[in-house]
């Protein structure tokens, strides 16, 4: 489907009441539509045009809300925004969620900071701001509101419970967290059982919530910058990059060869080290002691890689928006690739045995398996996605940074279980030094970073990330200070599928399928 | 299985000389800038201008570093004339004055809980790798635990989410005496870029007494090592920086 056909369908389809036209800027279809039939237009576009979600961007505008979902696909028609808008006293919208599940975080996230009301919502409430601690109506995201003032709280509440779904006789909720094992992210799980099995898994998040939309309001870019870079730090490289490539999109940036070349280099630098740590938990979790070391040997010597190219194991203070802050040697690039190709040589020796380990395989194989067809419904990402047979990757399907220059394959596996996604993990390794091979070949001299002219605009920047699909908007207001900064992540989308894999499965193999599911709370949280 | 031991053995040893001998390997630190004499007066007001975390302040011509705030940006060494003088060290930590003694019982091992209190993921990361071959905190007796009850050390990460608050008093007063806190990173020191919001408090100090502060975002893991080892008061802490409270006095005169 290309553009004119989409707007022919569109507007044949909802005559008056939806409206297509094209920003050139961005290259997004937008459709204007009337509140009531957004739903049903949002379900065609996800369900029988297989469009995917990206995300929810909710705007306050000066007299009206400004709703906006956004969808992209693989074909011609790329990027497709559908719009509504209401004046600001009305605060109620149709939800999509009963056409287009992926949406469900984004419209209760909506209800809990702006104060929105999606009617037909299964579900809205106590999501981001806990209702144990905050008081009613309280609206942060609103634009009266002032983030510099600390929050008066409710007093803990002793006789508080949370949400039950299960009510047979003998059924029970195992709380887990916020503080639970050894070295863990807080999160806090409600798993509700009769015994031995889990039958349904809540996860209550946002323990970690920064508020890092609300404390971007007013900032100039380069201090939101810092804020992208460090608000999920394991995949900072990725998320920072997001932003740059909105704002540099906004006001028309054209990024010198040489950064385009090292971002990708760095990008999958990252990927690599986050997935091998990935891999570490994996062998962590299935208490496989000689492949947790090993693994854990082979995270650091990434870390070391990446500490010694550019200064920093996590790869902070390298983007600019327009380039790169610092240019990079050729020969340390050169030698970081050689080093990466080592380790991958001995990350291909432990997956082979990993892959004669019975006890290991014993505790993966058809563990946690989520469908290929609830992984399209929840809109998963990323590595859990292309586990369930559904592949998609956005450097093939809306290239950025030139990867349309690069040679590389998107793994996917059928199966849908723990073994399938630490398989993937393996493969996007290997796809990884590949692509960072190309990245030293096609190096060549030339500057590093363009100066640009900032000026308002609005413009949607994404990223594979390691963890799959990461959405920045930005908005600029005049003078260049950040007006409205929205960020999805893959790890908002994957939580929510979480339950799909929890469910059904024994206690014992919660932390397995947590592992290989490779979530982020810090990046859930902002 | 007998793969595994097999390849477990041909690995060798991996581990640090840390804390026996000084680790020189490349990329176990980012490193901390330091205070310096300005080559101007000029040069000195870029370097305090430049930093969006206010790490640097100007004194009679010198150039005084408060490194807790150092959120590794490297704003002060890219695209500025005179960039600011760079330590590669990472025994870093310091001591904000005992709060919590401990006696003689502790210094053979020592159990520590680790709680996430808003954390990015790349504190928590490194204190991970702690547990890895190259670090091995096994070695000296350190152990992480997840129960406060079995605790002698609660370890900090993250600026303290006002979601956390109430979880983290809970596990300090969980805790046996005696017991010390252990603050990591730049956020858990002083808030980091979160700092200055409705969710965030400015550092752990505020919700709770801390003993040792390990500055760096994030800082390695040979660093938290430090930390640990100043906690359990078998290293000395870090001279080499001006304490924040003399930093604290001097950007009063200023």
């Amino acid at each position: 489907m290309n553009r004119t056909e989409l707007k022919e369908q569109i507007e044949g389809r909802w005559p008056g009441r939806a409206q297509c036209r094209f920003d050139a800027v961005n290259s997004i279809s937008e459709i204007i539509c009337a509140r009531a039939a957004m739903p049903e237009l949002c379900g065609r576009l996800f369900l029988e045009w297989n469009f995917s979600f990206a995300g929810l961007v909710v705007e306050e505008g000066t007299s009206e809300w400004q709703l906006r979902y956004c969808f992209y696909g693989e074909s011609e028609a790329g990027w497709v925004h559908v719009l509504a808008t209401a004046p600001l006293a009305e605060k109620t919208f149709p939800s999509i969620v009963k056409f287009v599940h992926a949406a469900d975080w984004h419209e209760r996230e909506a209800e809990d900071l702006f104060g929105l009301i999606f009617e037909g919502h299964p579900r809205l409430g106590d999501f981001i701001l806990h209702d144990d601690a905050w008081q009613e109506h309280v609206e942060p995201m609103c634009r009266h509101f002032d983030a510099r003032k600390a929050m008066q709280h409710r007093k803990p509440d002793a006789d508080w419970r949370p949400h039950r779904i299960v009510q047979e006789p003998g059924a029970f909720v195992m709380p887990i967290g916020p503080k639970f094992s050894g070295v863990t992210e807080s999160v806090h799980f409600l798993l509700e059982t009769v015994g031995e099995d889990v039958i349904r898994s809540t996860p209550r998040l946002f323990y970690k919530w920064r508020a890092i939309e609300k404390l971007a309001e007013g900032k100039t870019v380069d201090e939101v910058l810092l804020l992208a870079e460090r608000f999920a730090a394991t995949t900072a490289f990725a998320h920072g990059l997001a932003f740059c490539q909105a704002v540099e999109k906004m006001c028309d940036a054209k990024i010198p060869a040489r950064a385009n070349i090292f971002r990708v280099f760095l990008a999958e630098l990252e990927r690599l080290r986050q997935h091998t740590g990935a891999i570490q938990e994996i062998c962590e979790s299935t208490a496989l002691v000689v492949a947790n070391s090993q693994a854990g040997i082979l995270e650091e010597d990434l870390l070391r890689i990446s500490g010694e190219l550019t200064g920093h194991r996590y790869l902070f203070g390298l983007l600019a928006i327009g380039g790169l802050l610092c240019d990079l040697p050729d020969d340390a690039c050169a030698k970081a690739l050689e080093q990466s190709q080592q380790t991958l040589k001995r990350l291909n020796e432990l997956e082979k045995r990993l892959r004669i380990s019975s006890s290991f395989l014993d505790r993966l194989e058809e563990v946690g398996v989520v469908a290929q067809r609830s992984a399209l419904v929840y809109g998963l990402l990323g590595p859990v996605a292309r586990a369930s047979g559904i592949v998609r990757d956005l450097r093939k399907a809306q290239p950025y940074s030139g990867y349309e220059h690069f040679n590389f394959d998107v793994p996917s596996e059928q199966e849908g279980d723990g073994y399938a996604r630490l398989r993937i993990l393996f493969a996007e390794a290997r796809q990884s030094v590949r692509i960072m091979e190309q990245a030293v070949a096609a190096l060549q001299s030339g500057s590093i970073r363009e100066p640009l002219q900032l000026h308002a605009g609005a413009a949607l920047g994404c990223v594979e990330a390691p963890r799959g699909g990461a959405f920045h908007w930005v908005r600029l207001a005049d003078g260049g200070r950040i007006a409205r900064y929205r960020i999805v992540t893959p790890s908002f989308a994957n939580w929510h599928g979480f339950h799909l894999a929890v469910e059904k499965f024994a206690f014992q193999d919660f932390p397995i399928m947590l592992s290989t599911f490779d979530l982020s709370v810090a990046e859930n949280d902002r | 299985m007998s793969q595994w031991v097999i390849n477990g053995l041909r690995t060798g040893i991996k581990t640090t000389v840390y804390p026996r001998d000084a680790e020189r390997a490349a990329g176990v630190t980012p490193g901390l800038p330091c205070g310096c004499d300005a080559p101007s007066p000029s040069a000195a007001a870029a370097l305090v201008d430049c930093c969006p975390t206010q790490v640097f302040s100007r004194i009679n011509g010198k150039v005084l570093a408060d490194v807790r705030r150092c959120i590794h940006c490297y704003r002060c060494v890219h695209g500025i004339e005179h960039p600011a003088a760079w330590q590669q060290t990472y025994e870093w930590a310091t001591v904000r004055d005992w709060q919590n003694e401990f006696d003689q019982s502790f210094k053979h091992s020592i159990h520590i809980c680790v709680v996430d209190a808003g954390d990015c993921g790349a504190c928590l990361n490194e204190v991970k790798q702690l547990n890895n071959p190259y670090y091995n905190m096994h070695r000296l007796g350190f152990f992480i635990t997840p129960s406060p009850r079995h605790a002698d050390v609660l370890l900090v990460v993250g600026p303290v989410t006002d979601h956390m608050r109430v979880a983290l008093k809970k596990i300090y007063d969980a805790m046996p005496t005696p017991k010390r806190v252990v603050a990591v990173g730049a956020c858990a020191l002083t808030g980091g870029v979160f700092a200055n919001s409705f969710v965030c408090v400015k550092g752990l100090a505020e919700v709770l007494p801390v003993d040792v502060e390990v500055p760096g975002n994030p800082p390695p893991p040979l660093a938290i090592l430090h930390g640990l080892l100043v906690a359990a008061g078998r290293k000395s802490p870090a001279s080499l920086m001006a304490s924040p409270s003399a930093i604290e006095t001097n950007a009063a005169k200023f």
